[in-house]
């Protein structure tokens, strides 16, 4: 019997002892997925004849089972599989078939993972709700009216509501760690250069990093093992070994010093998420950590920093959607300029098209100087912050977001309300630094709340150690959303 | 000394980023950037004097490789994805320049 509850490893070691086979675990997965789909919309896309034919070949495998044998996993679908249809969340890029795999592909797939769909994201991951996605939004597992987080919020659905235990995400200003904390789920962001980018859809290259949901700390540290790493193919990927993540996890924290920027948690916080998130400490100093208050003055800016360079970074990025190359073209181009323009307006979303615009702003002539370069001074200031913060502590605590999850459509009507929820998330990316959101408690409507931890450079392993010692003391990690339990 | 966004021309922003608005979405734009900028114009309040730029997180300088030879994309694969593509000839296709 394939039970989806279990966890990645637990999946791995009953394949692997005999007592089921990834063939069974991948039909067990396509089944829930058939089932709850349809209510859920966490996958745009299903490929159950190839992950079947994947899965067949591990049960006939004669070489020894890699640390994600017959593992089902979910992609965000911003992340290309040879042969099969990419989309970003964009009507422009609906037809393109990838010639080639992301390198997190060829990894996953080289430690016996089974790649059985793609998630519903925001378009080209611009978002934090995934009503930005051109083919519909995914319904939070806990509240189906609410709103999953996002960008990666399909992914967020998919392990939140046990289609599969593990599914990959990626983050430029919070997209990972945003849907993890609205779903309940551990999302985790590694160091910039940590995961080759290698085949994930551009959005802001400076900032993209690819990251697993998991629904345990273990399952993510094993996940992020395996898709670390340099690639020759990222010129942005580290020349830095891979620790062994799991071996991190020891449950020791004892004397782990937990800094905490309570000039930030001003207004705007939900109180039921500060409550949570000051029982999280509490637990974390029984845990035997320190606890001290941290400044990083900078962080008040680094919404409209991150929004300046993220968005110059993607006007430069979306260039390349032209009609020429992707799929999508208008109908009946009169002339090359017209073919661009209309390509362009037609194949695009709104929030696309504004951040387009935004970032064409400030980077065009006159501009540029006070928006973008100043921009990136800030940045510089923000990265700082962080550096002095760490001179005292081992890692900063916040809660992931100010409020749990808002309302399908709540938000759609005002942008910037929308970007003003990023507040808690965008500056890890900024100084490039490692953040993972774990669950961490409930509000009164039974919505999820996450403790969001940000490590040194490199240093996922204590945020890891950390995260992995604090789910085993608290309920919130292992709680599902009712009516989620098959 | 913070500074007020000056009123974005949309329509020019659009043309410099090849985007062919309707009039609906001119209005609509001008508004939302309009406010997204005047939010965005709080990063002047910084002093930044001397402080060099990040244009990237990486510590690590640029890394050199071999230059080695190595079989590309699949042509047919690549030119699938093209529109009305000559894919015999091996040719993207768009519409007449000259």
């Amino acid at each position: 019997m394939a039970d989806p509850l279990l966890s990645a490893c637990e999946i791995r070691e009953a394949i692997v002892s005999g007592t089921t086979s990834a063939e069974a675990v991948c039909q067990a997965a396509l089944d829930r997925i058939a089932e709850e789909n349809p209510r859920l919309h966490a996958f745009h896309l299903v490929d159950a004849e190839r992950a079947l034919t994947r899965a067949q070949a591990l049960d006939r495998q004669a070489e020894p089972p890699g640390p994600l044998h017959g593992v089902p996993i979910a992609l965000k679908d911003n992340m290309v599989v040879r042969g099969s249809t990419t989309t970003a969340g964009s009507k422009i890029l609906e037809r393109h078939v990838s010639p080639f795999d992301a390198t997190v592909v060829a990894r996953l797939e080289a430690a016996g993972a089974v790649v059985v769909g793609k998630t519903i994201c925001d378009e080209f991951s611009m978002g934090s709700s995934t009503e930005n996605s051109a083919f519909g939004p995914a319904h939070n597992p806990w509240a189906l009216d609410r709103a999953p987080g996002g960008s990666s919020g399909g992914s967020a659905v998919a392990v939140a509501a046990d289609l599969t235990p593990l599914a990959l995400g990626s983050d430029t200003g919070g997209s990972i760690r945003q849907p993890a904390a609205l779903c309940g789920v551990v999302g985790l962001k590694p160091t910039y250069g940590r995961v080759s980018r290698y085949g994930l859809i551009a959005y802001a290259s400076s900032l993209d990093q690819i990251g697993p949901f998991a629904r345990t700390v273990t399952d993510a540290a094993v996940c992020l093992e395996a898709i670390s790493g340099v690639d020759p193919l990222d010129a942005t990927s580290a020349v830095r070994p891979v620790p062994a993540f799991r071996e991190a996890l020891t449950g020791d924290i004892n004397g782990l010093r937990v800094g905490v920027p309570r000039h930030l948690l001003g207004e705007g916080v939900e109180p039921d998420v500060l409550t949570a998130f000051e029982e999280s400490l509490a637990q974390l100093e029984q845990l035997g950590a320190t606890l001290s208050t941290v400044e990083l003055p900078h962080s008040r800016y680094a919404i409209p920093t991150y929004y300046l360079v993220a968005t110059a970074e993607a006007s430069s990025n979306l260039a390349r959607y032209d009609g020429v190359r992707y799929g999508f073209r208008a109908a009946g181009p009169t002339a090359l300029d017209d073919m661009y323009d209309r390509t362009r307006d037609e194949g695009f979303g709104a929030e696309v098209k504004r951040r387009i615009m935004l970032g064409t702003y400030v980077l065009s002539a006159g501009y540029y100087d006070a928006y973008y370069l100043k921009a990136q001074q800030v940045r510089t200031l923000i990265r700082r912050d962080f550096e002095h913060a760490f001179a005292g502590v081992d890692v900063v605590a916040l809660p992931t977001t100010p409020t749990a999850a808002f309302r399908l459509g709540e938000r759609t009507a005002d942008p910037l309300q929308m970007y003003l929820a990023d507040v808690f998330t965008v500056s890890a990316p900024l100084a490039g630094l490692p953040a993972i959101s774990v669950p961490c408690g409930l509000t009164r409507e039974r919505l999820p709340v996450g403790l969001q931890l940000t490590g040194r450079a490199w240093d996922e392993a204590t945020l890891l150690r950390a995260s992995d010692a604090y789910t085993r003391r608290t309920p919130w990690a292992s709680m599902r959303p009712a009516g989620v339990r098959p | 000394m913070a500074l007020t966004p000056p009123a974005i021309d949309v329509r020019r922003i659009a043309g410099l980023a090849r985007l062919a608005l309707t009039p609906d979405e001119v209005e609509l734009f001008s508004t939302q950037l309009a406010s997204i900028l005047a939010y965005a114009t709080t990063v002047q309040e910084v002093d930044t004097a001397g402080v060099p730029p990040t244009s990237h997180p990486l510590s690590h300088e640029p890394r050199w490789r071999d230059d080695v030879p190595a079989p590309s994309l699949d042509r047919e694969e690549v030119l699938a994805n093209a529109p009305d593509a000559a894919a015999r000839a091996g040719l993207f296709k768009v519409p007449k320049v000259l």
